[in-house]
């Protein structure tokens, strides 16, 4: 009996160590195939010669996705629209919650409700088209900025932080004589810490990766984020960030190279930053599983 | 001192408002401007939705629009396209849930069995990855592994004595590209949460199990499996939930007119009409109904949810 236990533990180990590694090949093959066929020749990669590693490097597909303007307007504008959007959005976010989370608030349930029910039911799409373009964002960067400037699923996990703070840190602040504006900023924000770093991921990862508010909002190249032009060179074939000149068979298999390429200069700042990360993302789960 | 009174009159009403708004002034003042903003980003586009009922045409107020009653929504279920959109919003969903489902609790199972720390660590964090690659990234990544000329996919199969396969084109392979392309971004990530369940069981009942001298495979299955039975539950039906509501973005990346008999959803319906065409009204109306169905749904969810297992978004 005590054998045949043995045994079968045997299998279920060997069982669970195969899917562990299946999932690991599944996960990372395709990382791998894109870098190596980033490096690879064009002419190669159109013959489909490459399947792990680099044939014939070289580093032809980076030099000319580098030196293309638009390439670095897009990439600017990301840049741009990550940073201040995020920070718009973690000021707004935290000030917001703040009252909320106040027991003695006298507004609190009616203002929980308020911003609750936007998470059942809202006007759609071409309502919120309507607006948006009547209120004169079209091709603006405001765009990017303002319409997403809370998410009601971060005001309340903020909220959660907050009401986790404490009561008598703000009364005896009170006492001090601080006024409510005093306690949030001084005490309150300075307290909440881990919550707002994950919160500044989420916004983050958000705004870098948004690619329907400028599809439906912005048409001016110069306002474009990255999004935009991926899709356009991934997806629809664009020959934007390729070198003029050659044949066209050159030009189809080096359309093909600078497409992996550019999802590598694309993704990496992202795969680069995440393990540093990942800490927080995994933390991120756990608080909107645990609701206050 | 707090006043209660059993009958309370309109002037303590009154006067317990007047009290509280000049007591918490400084808090309404914090919430004030983010009032506006839901308000006006959030409860404007509501009433907007008005002109499903209008005959809405651009270049006047959001509001324009003489009224024509239930016109375009018999106008959506007369046509062909009703029945397809809703059939492969359903579909999309229903496969998403039976095939994607399960994936990340076995993964959560089999991780937490690894014992050798650094292999499991390895495989954890390279779990997670794909989840971080935008959507456009991802399809991107989908149209080019299986084009039918050059991608890496028909190479090998190509390879491997098989015929080249046009995935891209062909309808009947578009619900396994996009639940599967989904499964492979997200089943790491979303194990995270059933690892936490897992890590959070008793020891005390496997080595009581183990004394009875029980099988791995029968453990998973006996004790694992029901200790994490709440979270598999509520997960699941939340998922239920949302049956109705494809998101736009990945089936606007990846299809084609050629797919769009098993491709097309009510999300990119709507658009098409709507930004596309300018068929606003006609739009708002599919959209209305989207949006209610959804609420019907996420709402009986919940309610089921809360129900069976005390626990649920609220």
């Amino acid at each position: 009996m005590k054998q045949k236990v043995r045994d079968t533990d045997f299998v279920y180990n060997v069982f669970t160590y195969l899917i562990a590694a299946i999932a690991l090949v599944i996960t990372l093959y395709p990382f791998l195939y894109i870098i190596a066929a980033s490096f690879s020749g064009s002419q190669e990669i159109y013959r489909g010669e490459v399947y792990l590693w680099p044939v014939n490097p070289t580093l032809s597909g980076y030099r000319q996705v580098l030196s293309q303007k638009g390439l670095w307007t897009a990439y600017g504008n990301t840049l741009f629209y990550t940073i201040v959007g995020t920070a718009f959005n973690l000021a707004a976010t935290t000030i917001a919650s703040y009252p909320l989370s106040k027991k003695s608030f006298s507004g609190r349930r009616f203002c929980n409700f308020f911003i609750a029910f936007t998470m059942y039911f809202s006007g759609g799409l071409i309502p919120t088209y309507l607006l948006i373009t009547h209120l004169g964002f079209y091709n603006t960067r405001w765009v990017m900025i303002i319409p997403s400037l809370l998410s009601t699923y971060n005001v309340m996990v903020c909220r959660s932080a907050f009401s986790n703070i404490p009561d008598e840190i703000s009364e005896s602040a009170q006492i001090d004589g601080a006024s409510d504006w005093k306690i949030f900023s001084r005490i309150a924000v300075h307290l909440i810490t881990p919550t707002l770093a994950v919160l500044t991921l989420y916004y983050a990862v958000g705004h870098w990766n948004d690619f329907m508010t400028p599809l439906l909002y912005i048409s001016d190249n110069n306002l474009m984020p990255m999004q935009v032009l991926l899709r356009r060179v991934l997806i629809q074939s664009s020959s934007e960030l390729m070198d003029i000149g050659g044949s066209t068979d050159d030009r189809a298999a080096i359309s093909i190279q600078i497409r992996y390429v550019t999802i590598v200069v694309a993704t990496l700042p992202i795969l680069a930053s995440y393990p540093l990360l990942q800490r927080y993302f995994v933390q991120g789960v756990m608080l909107g599983a645990v609701k206050g | 001192m707090k006043q209660t009174a059993m009958n309370p009159s309109q002037k303590d009403w009154k006067k317990r408002v007047k009290r509280g708004l000049s007591r918490d002034k400084y808090l309404y003042a914090m919430f004030l401007p983010f009032f506006i903003y839901y308000v006006i980003f959030k409860y404007i586009p509501m009433t907007g939705l008005v002109i499903a009922f209008k005959d809405f045409k651009p270049g006047h107020g959001i509001y324009y629009g003489e009224w024509v009653g239930f016109r375009w929504f018999i106008q959506f279920f007369k046509s062909p396209y009703a029945s397809r959109t809703i059939r492969n919003t359903v579909l999309i969903s229903l496969y998403a849930l039976i095939f994607g489902f399960p994936v990340p609790i076995l993964f959560a199972i089999c991780i937490t069995e690894i014992s050798h720390l650094k292999f499991r660590r390895i495989v954890q964090t390279a779990s997670y990855l794909p989840h971080f690659i935008s959507t456009v990234v991802l399809v991107g990544i989908i149209m080019n592994f299986f084009s039918m000329n050059n991608g890496i996919v028909n190479n090998i199969i190509e390879k491997l004595g098989g015929e080249r396969i046009n995935f891209l084109v062909n309808p009947r392979w578009f619900r396994t590209l996009y639940v599967g392309s989904g499964i492979w971004q997200s089943f790491g990530f979303n194990s995270i949460i059933y690892i936490a369940a897992i890590t959070g069981i008793d020891p005390v009942l496997y080595e009581a199990a183990k004394i009875d001298g029980i099988t791995k495979f029968k453990q998973a299955y006996l004790i694992t499996i029901p200790m994490i039975s709440t979270t598999i539950i509520v997960l699941f039906i939340l998922q239920l939930g949302n049956i109705m509501s494809v998101g736009f973005e990945k089936v606007f990346l990846m299809y084609s007119p050629a797919v769009y008999e098993t491709a097309d959803v009510i999300s990119t319906y709507i658009y098409r009409q709507g930004i596309e065409s300018s068929s606003y009204s006609f739009a708002a109306a599919v959209g209305l109904f989207n949006s209610l169905i959804n609420f019907l749904f996420v709402y009986t969810a919940n309610r089921i949810c809360r129900f069976t297992t005390n626990t649920s978004l609220w």
